[in-house]
């Protein structure tokens, strides 16, 4: 009841000192509830074909008119909602976990710092999108294939961030304290070093979602993400190019979904770095 | 100076090794025949054991290795499978035209994100800051793919004054380089602005002032020298990511860089190509960040020792 009281109180405070990145979580959070809640939320069948209503402009029946198959644009947006985040919530959250675990490990243990390391500095030699195209060339397509490529490159991202954390903090007498009344080196690390680098890797997550939402809107516009007929924005958008000079709206609802969805994060990370992180003073 | 940009280029070699060394063993990790992909479904045993033996597969990983790396001393990154060519010559036109665009889209993205981060910063929290702000927000939110094709629709669609595809004349460098370059423009802006606001704070930019400097000169040669130095490593980082990072925006706009090329021998499953292309990328981001290190020990010439 008490922490509940103070997480409240907390979120308040939150509301009341960043106001942009509120409205930054509202948006995310109403793309986690369309995501979710799309069978309930989606007027229409997503896959439903209908050669009848072919490129309906919005309108009374259609809010966001209609594909060239006449499928109802808004549901499948809102379908659409549901696939990438589903995909870039879980590639950053394994990618985040690897990451943490090799650079704390990297930072926390001589012998295995140097090969951990160069491996992250290859892998961060390339663009996420070079890196995720490269392992779906390996792989193939499936939306498992697809968190598996998305989350390699953000791997290096977070170990990178640990690691220097981490011998940053190891610095400190605690550590040293620990150490001396015989801590093991795993309860170090999991109860001492982890806390204090909590809020940077919590902060790196917000700002790391939105990248891995582009990237697979990008895979799929580039033909090689997630495989039609499931309603995902950026093969919407490769459908699009066709027909958008008689049909400009099936070009523009899906990646104004993609775009409101990813500036919700980006503004609610930035808000999160200033709050979390002492050391950056508020601007 | 010159022993530090030396070892500053010696540092490239483990990095290219070590790409190559994974670009090469990852790439055996494909499930299935390699031959009999390149041969297509209706080819007869004997075809496939052509192949093989045309792509040497058919002999030990680490001679194949070893082959490999005595092609690339010469300069060979092999034979493309599915355009049948040399992989040098394929990459080297590619490159040049990628190249091209990546520069006219970093100089645009920094000299602009400089200016609009600077101005905001002086004037913080004036309605230019909270504008610069937006801008930036919205720069680096927008979709690549979508900003393209929103100004393909506009210009080219409804306007009709620019075209869609191709690289002949100037007026097919616009799109795509103001493309290319809106996230990293956006992203420069926001470095310079908060970079620019610590210094504006320290005390050598108030000893400019107090000794009667006009505020331009303190701005420009005191404060923004000094902000410089990590403004100059996202530049570097971002021009670095263009050359091998154009991938959408070179699909958009059917630009005949490496980034498209990539694309197709992704979607061929064109190993070779793949593997001669990542290893091209490596190199260039490596590069351009020793170069930007070596940039760093002038304008900081504290950082050579």
């Amino acid at each position: 009841m008490r922490t509940l009281r103070r997480t409240s109180s907390t979120i308040a405070y939150f509301i009341r000192h960043y106001k942009i990145p509120s409205v930054g979580a509202l948006l995310v959070l109403l793309f986690l509830l369309m995501g979710i809640f799309a069978p309930w939320i989606a007027p229409k069948d997503p896959l439903h074909v209908s050669p009848r209503d072919s490129l309906k402009p919005p309108g009374r029946e259609f809010l966001l008119g209609t594909d060239v198959l006449g499928r109802d644009l808004l549901s499948r947006i809102i379908y659409g909602a549901r696939v990438s985040l589903l995909i870039a919530v879980a590639a950053v959250a394994i990618g985040a976990f690897i990451g943490v675990v090799l650079g704390m490990l990297a930072g926390w243990e001589r012998k295995i710092e140097m090969p951990i390391m160069r491996l992250m500095d290859v892998l961060l030699c390339f663009p996420g999108i070079i890196v995720a195209l490269s392992i779906v060339s390996i792989l193939g397509r499936s939306i498992e294939n697809l968190i598996i490529a998305i989350a390699l490159y953000r791997i290096p991202q977070f170990s990178r961030l640990c690691y220097g954390l981490t011998l940053a903090i190891k610095e400190n007498t605690y550590i040293e304290a620990a150490a001396a009344v015989g801590v093991s080196n795993r309860r170090t690390i999991t109860h001492h070093i982890l806390p204090n680098i909590l809020a940077p890797i919590v902060v790196q997550v917000s700002l790391m979602i939105p990248g891995a939402i582009m990237t697979v809107a990008a895979l799929s516009f580039l033909g090689l993400g997630i495989k039609p007929p499931t309603p995902e924005w950026g093969s919407m958008l490769q459908k699009s190019i066709v027909w958008s000079r008689d049909a400009p709206h099936v070009m523009i609802f899906p990646g104004a979904a993609l775009m409101l969805v990813v500036l919700g994060f980006n503004m609610l990370g930035d808000g999160l770095r200033d709050f979390l992180d002492p050391r950056i003073k508020k601007v | 100076m010159t022993s530090y940009i030396v070892r500053r280029l010696l540092a490239v070699f483990p990095v290219v090794f070590l790409v190559v060394t994974l670009a090469f063993f990852v790439f055996q990790l494909i499930p299935g025949d390699p031959a009999r992909m390149y041969a297509g479904e209706e080819a007869t045993q004997q075809q496939v054991e052509r192949i093989r033996e045309k792509l040497g597969l058919n002999r030990p990983i680490l001679v194949r290795y070893i082959t490999y790396w005595k092609g690339l001393v010469h300069g060979d990154l092999g034979t493309s499978i599915y355009f049948h060519t040399s992989i040098t010559d394929l990459i080297g036109r590619r490159f040049l035209n990628t190249l091209q665009l990546a520069l006219i889209a970093i100089i645009a993205a920094t000299v602009f994100g400089l200016i609009i981060g600077t101005v905001a910063a002086v004037h913080r929290g004036s309605i230019w800051d909270y504008s610069a702000n937006l801008i930036a927000l919205l720069g680096i939110s927008i979709p690549v793919f979508w900003l393209g094709l929103l100004l393909m629709l506009f210009f080219s669609l409804y306007i009709g004054i620019l075209p869609t595809a191709g690289n002949a004349t100037w007026k097919h460098y616009l799109m795509p380089s103001f493309t290319l370059s809106t996230f990293s423009m956006a992203f420069i802006t926001r470095m310079t602005r908060s970079s620019m606001l610590e210094t504006l704070g320290e005390d050598y930019v108030n000893t400019a002032r107090a000794k009667g400097l006009t505020e331009r000169r303190v701005i420009i040669f005191h404060a923004l020298r000094n902000a410089l130095l990590p403004i100059l490593t996202v530049v570097g980082l971002r021009f670095g990511y263009m050359l091998g990072g154009a991938v959408i925006t070179e699909s958009v706009f059917a630009w005949p860089g490496m980034g498209r090329l990539f694309v197709t021998a992704v979607n061929q499953r064109d190993i070779p190509l793949v593997q001669g292309e990542l290893l091209i990328f490596a190199l260039a981001f490596v590069l351009v960040n020793v170069v930007v290190d070596i940039a760093y020990s002038f304008i900081d010439p504290r950082i050579r020792h």
